[in-house]
């Protein structure tokens, strides 16, 4: 993974340095609450119902060993002993406090963190495929892009104070599990006719008030333009996008109201100044960044060791999680393993200091002392030769992390909701447990109903990625009470689709039996090998309307 | 008038900023972009003579003019509006205007590195301390990117280690 030389340890040392005079000059009254505001945001602190909330940046979700030490320490040391992964693949901690969040971040430095542009008008952590590197089907590891464009865009002097956010992801791989369709800007890696690689450039994706799939302005970008596109690309929406209305203020709504061909013809003009320029690409740096993310050394006898194969006929347990939660590594003898963060016990997302500190030693034990987090809010943990598979399972098994449901109903993406966030209009936290322990018990019916992607949001700005479930569940205030609307038939993947309505919202008592009549009438109504979401394309809402509301 | 920041050094400001229908007196002084556009052929050969841009104004309306202009002035209504840091890197680094570019509005010391950077050389603080703000230069020693102050990106720069 990328290593800091000295000149990215000065910047984030300088960053510390100036963040903590920014905090002392808030509590010595000279910054009011209204200046320090923008201040602590492009910082990460959110002042949120009960506390701060600070969220700090994991750059394309990976972390070391040593990273996730730290984030334990801070977890125990500044929280209440827990850290929340986010659907953006960066981790929140909901209890700190202002005066020693300075420390948090200096703590952070000494590990290569910081929580740099994690929030504010600004461009945010750039998100990744969690597989990037071990997947069979990947064209080129999109990680040293992402770390390229981290650099660019770290406190870039021109783009810090956007319309509105502005968040970027990437995949290099033929299957999207980086939702590059609803971002600001997605970027496919692609090979062209000639067989060269660069990439496809998808401009005004987004959720919130108004979920949009992104449209492609460039099917094929050299590589060596990644920055001077980009810029292009952020200074026509930094001139023109809306300032008025925060509502309409995201780059989707400029894309929409300008159409994709006339945004694109904008760009070009505005590209055409600077492709020449010194943000063209040198080869030397695409190198340099590349040589941070070469595979791991991996042993050519891994294959040999098929020990766990007995395991699996002689414990079920193991079995099963070997089924649900392992996947094909692109190497044989490897296996990528998603640690679940979403077990009965806990909220979805959440981990605890002593979970972190084991992933941690897990991580160095077997998988070279790296770890992913995922947008999907679970860790991976992306390259565990055969020979260690059952004693992981057995170690994870101890710690709550080895809920054999990836993919499945339980495996929930939630927003923190009303329990926490301050823009919650009603609980996340407490619908999505009231689903698992719906499911929880029964095993065979979680792999009967097969993979079923339920997303839940509090509030309209959907963290949750409601739109993009194949059930979603946004939870809105009705009359000072907690109700919820259910959408369906939402993807962010190759088959990327919206979810629509399915009818007037629901109580929060009435919720979780109205996401088991869906899924009662799904499993009496599939065909064979019907997944939930190819169902509900086949029959539509009509049907299942009438079964909820009926 | 007060004090402003110039080349980080903070001078008695000497600069008017003229309401549309106020005589100008000799010395500098700034016009709206509107009464440029009305009076441009009078006003052009005015030695000081500057334009005030507001932060949803473009920048082409002066463009063929700039090499007349020793000021000119881009609004931040509110710090939060970012728009005047590109038109500031377009007039430095694409149409290469060489005559003060002053930073007007809700100008706080925490913006002025990066307001700095995009080829801003004068600022009209609107609150604070202007002898603190200074520090606000020098919040970082080094920088990724490129920018109107002319650094390279830092992989071609000689900073790299």
């Amino acid at each position: 993974m990328y290593q800091y030389n000295a000149i990215d340890q000065k910047i984030v040392d300088e960053r510390v340095a100036q963040y903590r005079d920014q905090v002392e000059r808030r509590l010595a009254g000279e910054l009011t609450e209204d200046q320090f505001r923008p201040l602590r945001l492009m910082n990460g602190l959110y002042l949120q119902r009960h506390a701060y909330m600070l969220r700090v940046a994991i750059p394309y979700g990976l972390l070391s060993s040593e990273q996730t030490r730290m984030l334990a320490h801070i977890a125990r040391k500044y929280d209440k002993g827990f850290g929340h992964i986010t659907t953006r693949q960066n981790i929140q901690y909901n209890w700190p406090k202002l005066a020693e969040s300075p420390d948090i971040l200096a703590d952070l430095a000494k590990v290569q963190m910081h929580a740099i542009q994690t929030s504010g008008n600004c461009i945010r952590n750039i998100s990744a495929d969690h597989l990037a590197g071990v997947a069979g089907d990947e064209i080129e590891d999109p990680r040293p892009y992402c770390e390229i464009l981290r650099q660019w865009s770290t406190f870039h002097p021109e783009f810090s104070y956007l319309p509105r956010k502005f968040k970027i992801a990437i995949t290099g791989a033929i299957q999207d599990r980086a939702a590059v369709i609803v971002h600001d800007i997605g970027f496919r890696l692609v090979k062209n006719d000639e067989g060269v690689v660069g990439f496809q450039v998808i401009v005004g994706g987004g959720l919130g008030r108004t979920p949009i799939l992104g449209a492609t302005i460039r099917e094929f970008l050299p590589k060596e333009h990644l920055l001077s596109y980009t810029e292009a690309i952020l200074r026509v929406y930094n001139l023109h996008g809306n300032r008025e209305n925060k509502y309409k203020a995201r780059i989707k709504i400029l894309v929409k109201s300008l159409g994709p061909d006339e945004f694109r013809r904008q760009v070009e003009e505005e590209w055409e100044h600077i492709k020449d320029s010194v943000l063209h690409l040198t080869e030397e740096e695409i190198a340099r960044v590349s040589a941070f993310f070469v595979p791991p050394e991996y042993d050519a006898q891994a294959a040999n060791h098929q020990e766990f194969l007995g395991k699996i006929d002689s414990n079920p347990q193991f079995a099963r999680w070997f089924e649900q939660n392992v996947t094909e590594h692109k190497v044989p003898g490897y296996n990528i393993v998603a640690v679940s963060l979403k077990s009965p016990e806990r909220p979805p997302g959440d981990i605890t200091d002593e979970q972190l500190d084991v992933i941690a030693d897990l991580a160095d034990k077997y998988s070279f002392g790296r770890l992913r987090t995922t947008h999907e809010q679970n860790l991976i943990l992306s390259d565990v030769p055969n020979e260690h598979l059952f004693a992981l399972w057995s170690e994870l098994h101890a710690q709550e992390m080895a809920t054999p449901n990836i993919g499945k109903v339980t495996d929930i993406i939630c927003c923190p909701g009303l329990d926490f966030c301050d823009l919650a209009n009603a609980g996340s936290i407490g619908v999505s447990q009231a689903i698992t322990d719906a499911f929880k018990d029964d095993l065979e019916l979680q792999y009967d109903i097969g993979e079923l992607k339920i997303k839940m949001s509090g509030c309209i700005n959907s963290c949750g990625h409601h739109h993009v479930g194949h059930i979603g569940i946004l939870g809105i205030n009705k009359n000072d009470e907690e109700y919820y609307q259910i959408m369906l038939g939402g993807s962010a993947e190759n088959d990327a689709s919206l979810g629509k309505w399915l009818g007037p919202a629901i109580s929060k008592d009435e919720i979780v039996g109205a996401i088991q009549k869906i899924v009662d009438y799904y499993r009496v109504e599939r065909e064979d090998g019907e997944r939930f979401l190819d169902f509900y394309r086949r029959v539509g809402r009509g049907p299942i309307k009438e079964v909820v509301y009926g | 008038m007060g004090e402003v920041i110039k080349n980080r050094s903070i001078i008695e400001d000497d600069v008017r900023h003229l309401a549309d229908d106020e005589q100008a007196t000799g010395g500098n002084f700034t016009v709206s972009l509107t009464r440029w556009l009305e009076e441009r052929e009078q006003l052009k050969n005015v030695e000081g003579i500057g334009v005030r841009i507001a932060s949803d104004e473009p920048i082409e309306p002066i463009l063929d003019d700039i090499s007349s202009l020793d000021i000119i002035a881009l609004d931040f209504p509110k710090f939060a509006d970012g728009r005047s840091y590109s038109k500031a890197r377009l007039l430095r680094e694409r149409f290469n205007y060489q005559g003060e570019l002053r930073a007007t509005g809700d100008i706080l010391r925490d913006q002025l590195f990066y307001l700095c950077r995009c080829g801003f050389d004068t600022f009209e603080l609107a609150q604070g301390n202007i002898r603190d703000a200074l520090k606000g230069f020098n919040d970082f020693s080094i920088t990724y990117q490129t920018a109107a102050d002319g650094t390279l990106p830092v992989y071609l720069s000689e900073q790299r280690v």
